[in-house]
């Protein structure tokens, strides 16, 4: 049933439709309204789970990581500080390969203090051995958690469900729930293929010493490779049922395109507008708004972006020293291609700042000219 | 697309207003995005919420900086917030204000559309005198003003998103949307 929600309640939804078990939060900033609905569905009886507070967001994530290591499906959420302080579970989640789901939203590392968006936070944990997926819209944040789950439990690998602070968690839009009956067609309870069990102890999370750490490493890095055929497999399936699909990026008019741009989040959306207008005007742009950031789409940037002369990479976040972390990822890609395109990096709409359809018009108009790729970002919006 | 920016005040429902806005207007078959002043909000400041109503799906997804009109919970905030910044000449400013401004220089270019909705509100039994809950005058009056929205959209919209007082919330909206005065454009008189 089409629905005026906010783009939280999306996440919730998705989680209480998921049936999900355990759930584990810190309620307090910079929490969001995520588990605020959640608590309030186990309170009425719309979900049948157990929601634990608790006192921190190293200890939500490893209430999770207990629960999912008995075997039952698990969520939490958390944003910004929350996400840096919980950073040492992250690798024991993916470590311990147990599909746990998180909602994650985008806000700014203080100091200064800010809660608005920015996307340094979960990039920052871009290499802890979680699936990352960004998100657009309300609709695709409710239809990623979903997929998430499925994507989890057939790879035992935890997944990042990504969303905008504020453009995206806390805008109100048209949100197509699904009923419960649809849901449990996509989503069947989940069924874990080890977890600890009372009648047969056994420990999990051993020392592993040297004959064994490095292929433990190694089936998580194969694990994650195999998110790319599991990934599309789900999302076939998602699309039968739902008619609904996203792919691992989405290419708008790339084909001719002379200049691409390429972000994540709420501000492709807005850079769709922003594409189409510049065709009328008969200026060839194209957009690629990336999806899945870990593991990171190497094939599909690469045929996106393979007629490109000028890649225009937005970043809302930064690496200090480098630059943009995206623009940075798909630099990495594109090496070794044929096609040498030159990719420029843009960072803008750090903390909260807004990315409107003009500064994405300036960042356009200044690729447009360029001849050669800068090796420095360019910083977009600064004040004087 | 059009485009509403809210002022009201921390405590006053200004979210909840723009809220019920948009889920009326999702009934009467439109696209809508709303969202308030992206920040912390405390009880008494000044607040902003925006409201975007299109007949297809809404892409943009940056703030409101051009607004086509304007809707003002608190006069007082006439005096200290720069409320038609911004705003598209020939634009609706919807305000909450006793009576019609005597002085109307300061709208002129706009179209001016005024409602008692403290006074229709305390009559509902919504707040108290000094603290008056508006919002619901506030959207009756609006959807009267936009003529474009069946007012049976917007009852249904005020009984979904306000759990308490629900028969008293939709006879406020019923009598702004009697009571508003469209006084229409300034613009010749400056």
């Amino acid at each position: 049933m089409k629905k005026v929600i906010e783009g939280s309640h999306g996440v919730s939804e998705a989680v209480r439709l998921a049936n999900v078990k355990v759930m584990s939060a810190y309620p307090i900033t910079p929490q969001t309204h995520i588990v605020e609905a959640l608590s309030e569905y186990c309170e009425e009886g719309l979900m049948d789970a157990k929601f634990i507070n608790v006192e921190s967001e190293h200890s939500a994530m490893a209430a999770v990581i207990g629960a999912s290591s008995g075997g039952v499906r698990t969520f939490t959420a958390t944003s910004s500080h929350g996400l840096a302080l919980m950073h040492e579970l992250l690798h024991w989640a993916s470590g311990a390969r147990l599909p746990i789901v998180m909602a994650e939203v985008n806000r700014a590392l203080g100091p200064g203090w800010n809660i608005w968006m920015d996307q340094t936070d979960s990039l920052a944990q871009r290499d802890t051995g979680w699936i990352q997926l960004y998100c657009e819209d309300g609709q695709e944040v409710l239809d990623t958690t979903l997929m998430a789950f499925r994507l989890a439990e057939t790879v035992n690998l935890p997944v990042m469900v990504v969303l905008d602070a504020f453009f995206l968690s806390h805008t109100f839009e048209v949100i197509d729930v699904p009923d419960q009956e649809t849901v449990n067609e996509f989503l069947p309870e989940f069924k874990p293929s080890v977890c600890l069990d009372q009648d047969n102890p056994f420990a999990m999370g051993q020392m592993a010493p040297p004959p064994f750490y490095m292929e433990m490493r190694h089936n998580i890095q194969q694990a994650m490779m195999s998110v790319h055929d599991a990934y599309e497999k789900i999302e076939d399936e998602f699309d039968n049922i739902f008619g609904n699909r996203y792919g691992k990026l989405d290419a708008m008019l790339c084909e001719d395109a002379d200049v691409v741009l390429v972000m994540a989040g709420t501000a492709a959306s807005t850079a769709r507008t922003v594409v189409s207008a510049l065709r009328k005007k008969g200026v060839k742009a194209g957009l690629v708004k990336i999806r899945m950031f870990r593991p990171f789409p190497v094939a599909e940037m690469r045929e996106a972006l393979k007629n490109a002369r000028m890649v225009a990479v937005v970043d809302r976040n930064c690496s200090f020293g480098v630059g943009g972390i995206f623009a940075q990822e798909i630099r990495a890609a594109l090496s070794g291609t044929e096609s040498r395109q030159k990719v420029a990096g843009f960072i803008t709409g750090l903390g909260g700042r807004d990315v409107t359809p003009e500064i994405l018009e300036e960042i356009y108009e200044a690729a447009q000219k360029m001849e050669d790729a800068p090796d420095e970002a360019i910083w977009v919006g600064l004040n004087n | 697309m059009l485009e509403i920016r809210f002022h009201g005040r921390g405590g006053q429902g200004t979210v909840v207003a723009a809220t019920i806005l948009a889920k009326a207007y999702f009934r009467a078959g439109y696209f809508v995005q709303t969202f308030p002043l992206f920040g912390v909000e405390r009880r008494g400041a000044p607040v902003e919420a925006y409201l975007r109503i299109a007949q297809e799906k809404i892409l943009v997804r940056s703030g409101v900086y051009k607004p086509d009109h304007v809707a003002v919970q608190d006069p007082k905030l006439l005096e200290s917030v720069d409320i038609t910044k911004g705003l598209k000449e020939g634009g609706w400013l919807l305000v909450n204000l006793p009576k019609p401004p005597e002085d109307q220089k300061p709208y002129a270019g706009y179209r001016l559309a005024s409602i008692d909705a403290s006074g229709i509100a305390v009559n509902h039994g919504l707040g108290t005198r000094t603290q008056p809950i508006i919002n619901t005058a506030l959207v009756g009056a609006f959807a009267k003003m936009m003529g474009d929205l069946p007012f049976a959209d917007l009852e249904d919209a005020i009984l979904e998103e306000i759990p308490v007082k629900g028969e008293q919330n939709v006879a406020a909206a019923r009598e702004a949307f009697d009571a508003v005065d469209l006084i229409g454009s300034f613009s010749l008189i400056s």
